[in-house]
């Protein structure tokens, strides 16, 4: 679909939250709570913020959730009966506000969960998600968007793409025929095309390493002292996993009460000893550099590979949330330039 | 399934014959030796075994396991009659009708057998297609030996030379097998290396000493397959566990070749 732009009042996008509240999808949008920025579902317009440079959770929960209940059971004297969760029952989801980075992470999941086999838990909330992604007029030092394909302004992964003008009016790029079609059932709120052009509002990041060389490096760096050197103070806390929008790896638990039960998908993360260690207590990555090295390289060198994607969209949170200070983008500025 | 027929193959090692409790499900299912599949008891979680039965075998499955955790805590506790979820096959296969006109090494150590089986069996049923079949099967004591009624089947057919092994200290009186680690014993039985082809399977620490000796005996790379077992929950390629590299275990494996498993880094 050819991109179209159209222009939306500050006063009319509060119009088109309502409208599409009114029409019945779930809105998960950021807002302030406790002095600190995340999206929750269903806030009144009124708290919705723009006004933020990077929310600490990425939004991957909403198609990949922190706990996916995959089927129902009950157990008793007769045996046992399982249930299927009813996917048809999965609202639809207007995510209002993803950065354009946020918006690609859906893609680096969508790489994962729709190769080969294709996730219907994933695909039935993707396909009933709607992103009205908005550019980023600010950043800050741990945002890397431009080093790994994207920037402040991509369309990429948003259906609709928001971008404050100076006139304090929004400039709107309709990306799909999902976005088209929310832009037509309100075509009163939008106006013909601004003259000010996008880029000028726009966050300045500067790139700062070629991910095409990183994962070029990475491909005889298997062996290389860099892992054991630059993951020493890893305390294997998993908290970069968690935040990050393009972390997919999961573990599946079962949890009962009396009865009846549920079999969970739980996020899980490589970084964790636990995860590979086999019944035998023979561990293939044993020690946290080889965890390390697992999580830049499943990111910048299998998954090129194998799911022609990146696993990783430059956000940052990895590096702002982990308690020891490790930072992503120091390391692939290194990675880009190991011999 | 319902667990047809349970049999103690030694301590805490079970087999469970399955049968498809959905006419429909029995009807449709399909697989190749060298495949796995999920099994679970729901309320405890699922575990990864392979299919040990043969699908030459038809109308149900078999797989063994080693009572160790809490899902396989909970399967070793059913009894015959008894409903275990399943969810497969998965993964690739051993490629036996490449195998024709060939001599086959089977090389395989403690509970590693039920991987081994499914193919022996499958190529044991297809007798004519393959030349002589050698099995070697070490175990750390001889209660360990898994499989006991099947190892004497085996030792009485005259198309099959089973070799059975036992780690030193882990014999008893009357053993009259062998004594000493699988790679020494291959080493000591030298089996030629013309015209066949080894599987090998068993501990990573045991197959990291069979391969230089199955090099020396001049077996080439791409002649010596093995199974690989790394930890897994998805079984498609999704849940991130299993990766060796960049492959996956659940879908590019768990069948490699020695010259493929050169190529991957050693995360296995």
């Amino acid at each position: 679909m050819e991109l179209e732009r159209k222009l939306i009042k500050k006063a009319s996008l509060e119009k088109l939250y309502q409208k599409l509240q009114a029409n019945g999808n779930k809105i998960f949008a950021p807002i302030i709570k406790d002095g600190k920025t995340e999206f929750h579902y269903n806030p009144s317009y009124a708290e919705v913020t723009y006004d933020h440079i990077q929310t600490i959770q990425s939004l991957k929960n909403t198609v990949f959730p922190k706990i996916e209940n995959l089927v129902r059971f009950t157990t008793d004297r007769n045996g046992t009966e399982v249930t299927e969760v009813d996917l048809a029952k999965v609202p639809s989801l207007v995510l209002w506000g993803a950065h354009p980075c946020d918006a690609a992470g859906f893609k680096a999941l969508k790489s994962i969960f729709m190769w080969d086999y294709k996730d219907e838990y994933f695909n039935s909330r993707m396909n009933k998600m709607v992103v009205i992604g908005l550019s980023c007029y600010k950043c800050d030092d741990n945002c890397f968007c431009t080093s790994v394909g994207l920037n402040p302004g991509a369309t990429n992964g948003s259906d609709i793409l928001l971008t404050k003008l100076s006139t304090g009016d929004y400039l709107a790029e309709i990306i799909t025929e999902k976005g088209k079609e929310i832009v037509n059932a309100a075509a009163e709120l939008f106006e013909a095309a601004p003259a000010e052009a996008k880029e000028g509002n726009l966050a300045q990041v500067k790139q700062q390493f070629s991910h095409e060389k990183v994962t070029k490096n990475l491909a005889g760096a298997f062996e290389h002292p860099f892992w054991v050197e630059n993951s020493l103070r890893c305390i294997g806390c998993g908290a970069c996993a968690f935040v990050c929008p393009a972390c997919a790896c999961f573990d599946i638990q079962d949890e009962t009460k009396g009865k009846t039960g549920k079999r969970l998908r739980c996020w899980d993360s490589c970084g964790f000893g636990l995860f590979t260690i086999h019944t035998s207590g023979h561990n293939p990555r044993e020690v946290q550099s080889q965890r390390w090295r697992q999580r830049i390289m499943h990111k910048f060198s299998y998954m090129p590979e194998r799911n022609e994607s990146l696993g990783c969209i430059g956000c940052g949170r990895c590096s702002r949330a982990c308690p020891v200070d490790m930072n992503i983008l120091e390391q692939l500025i290194a990675l880009e330039k190991i011999q | 399934m319902e667990v047809e027929k349970i049999t103690e193959e030694a301590p805490e090692v079970k087999t469970f014959r399955l049968k498809f409790k959905n006419h429909e499900d029995a009807e449709k299912f399909e697989f190749k030796a060298g495949q796995f599949g999920e099994y679970s008891v729901m309320g405890e979680g699922e575990s990864t075994f392979c299919i040990a039965s043969a699908p030459t075998r038809k109308g149900y499955i078999e797989c063994t396991f080693r009572k160790a955790g809490r899902v396989t805590g909970a399967l070793a506790n059913l009894e015959e009659g008894e409903t275990i979820g399943f969810r497969g096959p998965y993964g690739n296969i051993f490629p036996i009708d490449e195998w024709k006109g060939k001599n086959l090494l089977y090389i395989a150590g403690g509970i590693a057998l039920p991987p081994m089986r499914c193919v022996i069996w499958n190529t044991l049923d297809l007798r004519e297609n393959y030349k002589d079949i050698t099995i070697i099967y070490g175990a750390r004591t001889v209660n360990d030996l898994v499989y006991k009624q099947e190892l004497k089947e085996w030792d009485e057919r005259p198309d099959v030379k089973l070799v059975t092994t036992v780690d030193p200290g882990g014999e008893t009186p009357d053993w009259k097998g062998e004594v000493g680690f699988v790679p020494t014993v291959l080493e000591k039985i030298a089996p030629s290396s013309k015209d066949t082809i080894a599987i090998v399977c068993g501990p990573p620490i045991m197959i990291k000493y069979t391969f230089p000796v199955l090099e020396k005996l001049g077996f080439t790379e791409d002649t010596i397959f093995t199974t690989l077992e790394n930890r897994m929950k998805c079984g498609f390629g999704k849940c991130g566990r299993c990766n060796v590299g960049k492959y996956f275990v659940c879908k590019d494996g768990p069948v490699f070749t020695y010259k493929q498993l050169k190529e991957l880094p050693d995360e296995y």
